[in-house]
Parts: C-alpha cells; structure tokens; sequence
C-alpha cells in the first residue's frame, strides 16, 4: 500500500517536467517580441502633434520599404518629417538604450552575483559624465565636431574608468569580484568629485551639464542612432551567448571551474562587452538610472533565474520599458517634456524598496 | 604506462607565500575508494583544490591518467574529474534540478539545450541519491544536509570517473552518512570509478576507504591500508594523544573513540585493562572477545558483520 503511494508519486510529475520545462519563457519570448514592435509604434506616433496610428504605420513602412509602391500617402508631409526624421530614431535610441541598460544590469548581477549591482557599478556612468561635462566645459570651438563631441568625451571617459578600474582590481590572471566592486567605487567617488567641480566652476554651462547627467532622448537623431544601433546589436548578441557561463557562474567561481568552465575569460568577455554597449548608450543620451536594477529583477520575478532567458527577456522587456517611459515623458506634462532619468527613477525607487522589503535571498 | 588514475608527484601548495603542503607524492589506482585524513589544517582540501586546478601547484605535478592537468583545458578536466566542495555555494533560485542539471555543462556546448538524454541522467543521478522528491524546490528551502546531496548528484550528473569529495559527510546524519558513503563505494566499486575523499570522521574513513593517506602537517604520514593507518602509534603521532584505537566490534575493522583525560570513570578500571575500554554492554562484549583466541575473534567477527550486512537493505 505504501509502496504503490511513492510509487505514484515519484511517477506522477517526472516526464511532462522536460519537455515543457521552458515552454513559459519562450512563449513570452514571441509575445514580447511583437509587443515591443506595437509600443515603438504607439509611441512614434504621440507627442504634441498628434498623427493617428494607422499613418504612423504607413509612414514608416513606406519610408524603410521604399523600394514598394504604397500608392498616394493619405499623410501629408510635414507628419511624415516629425514622424520618420524626428520621433522615430528617438523611439529607436530608447529602446537600444533600454536593451542596453537591461542586459548589462542583467549581466553584472550575474557576474558579481550580487542582486544590487547595476550597469554603473563599475564606473561607466562616471567615467562618461566626467567625460562629458569636460566636453561641454571646454572653451574650444570645436565647429563640425561640435555634435560629436560630447558622445566622444563621454563614451571615452566612461571606457577609461572601467579600465583603470580593471586594471586596478586584477591580481595576476584572477579578476576577484569584491575588488572589483571597490575599485569601482573607490574610482567613480574620484571622478564624481571631478564632476562636481568641473560644474561648480563651469557658469553659464551649468544647464546643459545637468541636463546631460539627468539624461534625455532629445537629441537622438538618425546619426546617433547610426552609431549606437550596431554597437548595442553586435553587443546584445555576444552577451546571449553567454547564457550558459552565467548560469554556472552563480555557483561561484570555484565551482563554475570545475564544472568546466572557462572563468576568467569568460569573465573578461563579459565585463568588456556589456561595459561598452552601456558606455554607447549611455554617452549618446546621458545616465538613465534604475533600469539596469529594475529590469532584470523583474524578469527574474516572472521567468525564473535562468540567464539562456533572463537575458533575451531582459533586452525586451527593458526596451520596452525604455520607450514606455520615454512616451510618459513626453506626453504627461505635454508640451513641456521631464528628462526621461526622472520617470525611471519614479518607477524604479519604490520597486527598489519593494526588493529591499521582500528578502533578497528569495528573489536572486 | 602510468598505472596510477591520479598521481601527485612532489606536489607543493601555497596561498600567498605560506605554503600549506610540502611536496607530496602519493598515487591512486583506478576503481580505489581513497581517503584523506589528517589534523584540521594538515593541507586536506588544499590537495582537494589542486586537483581541481582551483590551485597551481608552486611546485611538481599532478596528472590523471597520466596527463598532467595543467596543459589540460578546463572542459576536459571537468569531463575527467569532479568535485562535491565542502561548502557548497549555491544561488537561491535555482531549483535543485536545476542545480543538478548544471553538471551536464562540460558536455555542453555554448548554444545547445540539454535533451532527453542529460535529463534521464540527471534523473537517475537524484534518484540514487534520494534528492528526486524534493527535485522542485527552490535550493534555499533546502537543509544543509539536502544540498550536500544535491551537489553529489550534480557530480554524479557530471559522469567523470574520478570524483574528488571534500568532507561528504560533514553536514549530515549518521543515517545519511552511512547512506551516501555506501552509494558511493558502490558506486566506486560496480563502475570502477576512481574516487578520493577527504574525510574527518576516522571511523567512517576506516570503514569505507580501501586505502588511506594519513596527512600530517602538509606531509604524507602514511598511505596504506586503513587497518595499518589507524593504530594508536599513528594516531597519537599526528592527532597527538586524545584518541583511542580498538577494533570494531562488528566488523573488526579499527575505529577510533575519543579519549578525554580526567573524564574516566575508574583509573582502576584502565590500569585492570592496560587500556581503555568501552563501558557497560560493550565492556562485557569486548572482554569476551579479549579473552577468545584470535583466530577465533576473526572468524566471529567476520560472521557477524556478514550477518548484518545481509540483513541491511
């Protein structure tokens, strides 16, 4: 009698187990995947002049298809410029931004194996804000370049922090979590400091500067995006690999090496990759905070703890997030616009509260 | 040509500049079940770590199967050889088949899914070790003594023929302990894998290991059977003086009880008997089989535990 009870029991749950084991992950996948597209558009087509969804539609598929006939444009052609030439690459740049943030965030808590760390952990938004603020803050006129300066500045600043960081905190071929996490602070305290000064002294520059840091998708344009959108792609792509590494990573180094893991490298990779996809992002369009944290954490919520899929969920669901925001920032005080680092923010400090309240140990 | 699974040749180890093992040279053949046993600190799980390559050697070499494991990338050393860490750090979300499923990883390559063949592996490795029933939950709701089983079945799921163990036993029952030790020796044994334990309980050792390599201080005091490892001398030259050897009263086999001065109940009783002896029922037992001639103790001995052992499942 006992023995037919275990007997179901062990029976009763095993075989349905495998196959269907990450059934939930990749139907959300394929849902979410549309989902960004329809927000991208939702969001292209409000803002102050107001262009009804099915032009929107129809603008920007003549415009990418353009080798198509579409017959005569219902629209006329000042909603197509506004649509295609303005909103559009600011939705694009949003959502890279938002991919970005969410998988590096993804990644470093995984590397560090700590549910706080963000993609600013280790100097980027720094290095990149002292960056551009120095850019800003120079009396040069640098004429043609003066667009690409500040991006250059600070996509450099934010490489070099991260390297010194990098450089700093190796010990032979072993790269220690913990060292890294301090230097990192140790570092970003110093060129914060560097910042803060620069602005104390800076004067009539001091708006655009603080701008900057709250960050903002105004001034992505077509050109920005060009650069960002295949950095940020190559980057997404190389980090989805490292799904599997990430997940034997949680087990420690140690542990990850004796499963056969190749740690430090993959380490390296890691921390190379995501710190330049953030540090594209980021210098285009400022330090967004909270999105790195909030994003990952959710999907860890929903989907489980698994990287193969937190890290493909992560970059939508962060994208879409990304542009969600961007609308309410444009829209809810319409015309006046709230830098988009503000909304984030909101959002993201009572959720942070909320992964306080509840114990860490149960959600990473 | 080389004979030996796993051979340490003038092995020295160090952290920082404090070296912990002074050139070791020890081997092990193929389908042994081999215990390390020594002091706390006497360089256990340093020997441990460097199998792994957790720690290079500062000096000599370690090879399995005759390959040294340094030129060996660390796939094919996960593939040959695997690890139960002593305290296993394990992240919380992870359910313990998820947890499990992670040995299959140096089998693995970067892109592939695991198929129904690392899942009926897995399945097998948790029902052997008893971890199956619990294959759902998350980790953290776990005890110490369940995730100790489920990081052996992760070993188990890694299908290497060495298994390296450090402390298997500490954090569980005697039931548990006696329970893992036998899968494992049967283990050891029905597939001739080649397996290397760091143990502390030197009764447990004594019992299941086919050879022992007795540390003391960074050095091999002694490789060899535990029946010549486990004597009062050994025992009071590296533990110094706290234990006390007499053989087992089921299994002749030596087995050690602790020895604490001033905590006897009669001198008397120890000067009667030239050494201490165990007290009450096992008094008496122990003071019939002093006095049977010893050809005879063997034979009885060798009856009953072969009597018990059928009996147990």
């Amino acid at each position: 009698m006992n023995n037919n009870l275990n007997q179901d029991n062990t029976d009763s749950c095993a075989p349905e187990k495998k196959s269907g084991r990450f059934r939930g992950q990749i139907i959300s996948l394929l849902i979410l995947a549309p989902v960004l597209l329809a927000v991208m558009v939702a969001a292209t087509g409000l803002g102050s002049v107001n262009v009804p969804f099915g032009h929107t539609l129809g603008i920007i598929s003549s415009r990418l298809l353009f080798f198509l006939d579409f017959g005569n444009p219902s629209w006329t052609e000042p909603q197509a410029v506004i649509i295609f030439d303005v909103r559009l690459p600011r939705v694009v740049m949003a959502a890279l931004c938002g991919a970005a943030l969410a998988m590096a965030g993804a990644v470093y808590q995984g590397l560090f194996r700590n549910p706080l760390a963000d993609p600013y952990l280790i100097g980027v938004s720094q290095g990149g804000a002292f960056g551009a603020v120095l850019a800003i803050f120079l009396p040069v006129n640098w004429n043609a370049f003066s667009v690409w300066m500040i991006p250059a500045f600070a996509f450099s600043g934010a490489l070099l922090v991260t390297f010194l960081v990098y450089r700093i905190s190796r010990t032979g071929n072993v790269l220690p979590a913990t060292t890294l996490i301090l230097a990192g602070i140790a570092l970003g305290a110093f060129f914060s400091a560097g910042v803060s000064y620069i602005i104390s002294i800076s004067g009539t520059k001091i708006g655009s500067m603080v701008l900057w840091l709250m960050g903002s998708f105004n001034n992505a344009m077509w050109n920005e995006v060009r650069v960002t959108f295949p950095i940020v792609l190559a980057g997404l792509f190389v980090l989805i690999l490292f799904g599997r590494s990430l997940n034997v990573m949680q087990l420690g180094d140690d542990q990850a090496k004796q499963l056969g893991l190749n740690v430090e490298r993959d380490k390296k990779i890691l921390l190379a990759v995501s710190t330049v996809i953030v540090a594209a992002a980021v210098s285009f369009v400022g330090i967004i905070g909270f999105v790195g944290i909030i994003i990952p954490h959710a999907v860890r919520l929903l989907w489980g703890p698994d990287y193969r899929f937190l890290l493909p969920l992560s970059v939508l669901l962060g994208a879409i997030f990304m542009v969600a925001t961007d609308i309410a920032a444009r829209v809810l005080f319409a015309p006046a616009e709230i830098p988009v680092g503000v909304i984030t923010a909101a959002c993201g400090a009572p959720f942070f509260l909320y992964l306080l309240r509840k114990k860490i140990k149960s959600i990473f | 040509m080389n004979e030996y699974e796993i051979n340490l040749k003038e092995v020295s180890l160090a952290y920082g500049n404090t070296e912990v093992v002074h050139r070791v040279s020890f081997g092990i053949k193929r389908g042994v079940f081999a215990g390390l046993v020594g002091p706390n600190g006497s360089g256990k799980s340093t020997i441990i770590k460097s199998l792994s390559r957790i720690l290079e050697p500062v000096y000599g070499q370690i090879s399995l199967r005759g390959q040294n494991i340094k030129n060996m990338k660390q796939k094919d050393l996960a593939r040959l050889l695997a690890v139960v860490p002593q305290n296993a750090v394990v992240p919380s979300l992870f359910s313990a088949f998820e947890i499990v499923l992670m040995g299959r990883n140096p089998h693995k390559g970067f892109l592939s899914y695991e198929d129904e063949k690392d899942m009926s592996i897995v399945r097998d490795a948790m029902e052997k070790t008893d971890t199956w029933r619990f294959r759902d939950r998350r980790i953290h709701e776990l005890s110490g003594g369940e995730i100790q089983s489920v990081v052996i079945a992760r070993a188990l799921t890694q299908d290497t023929d060495i298994i390296v163990l450090d402390e298997p036993t500490a954090a569980l029952d005697v039931a548990r302990q006696i329970e893992i030790l036998n899968f494992l020796r049967g283990h050891c044994k029905e597939r001739n894998k080649t397996i290397i334990a760091a143990i502390h309980d030197l009764n447990l050792a004594a019992h299941y290991c086919d050879r022992m390599i007795l540390l003391k201080k960074g050095d091999v005091f002694m490789n060899d059977a535990p029946s010549k490892v486990i004597t009062n001398e050994n025992l009071s030259e590296v533990y110094g003086s706290g234990s006390y050897v007499y053989p087992h009263p089921l299994s002749g086999l030596p087995a050690v009880l602790p020895m604490v001065e001033g905590i006897f109940h009669s001198q008397e009783v120890i000067a009667n008997l030239s050494d201490c002896a165990p007290s009450g029922l096992w008094l008496f037992w122990y003071l019939f089989r002093r006095a049977l001639p010893r050809a005879i103790d063997q034979r009885l001995s060798a009856f009953i535990y072969a009597y018990f052992r059928a009996e147990s499942p």
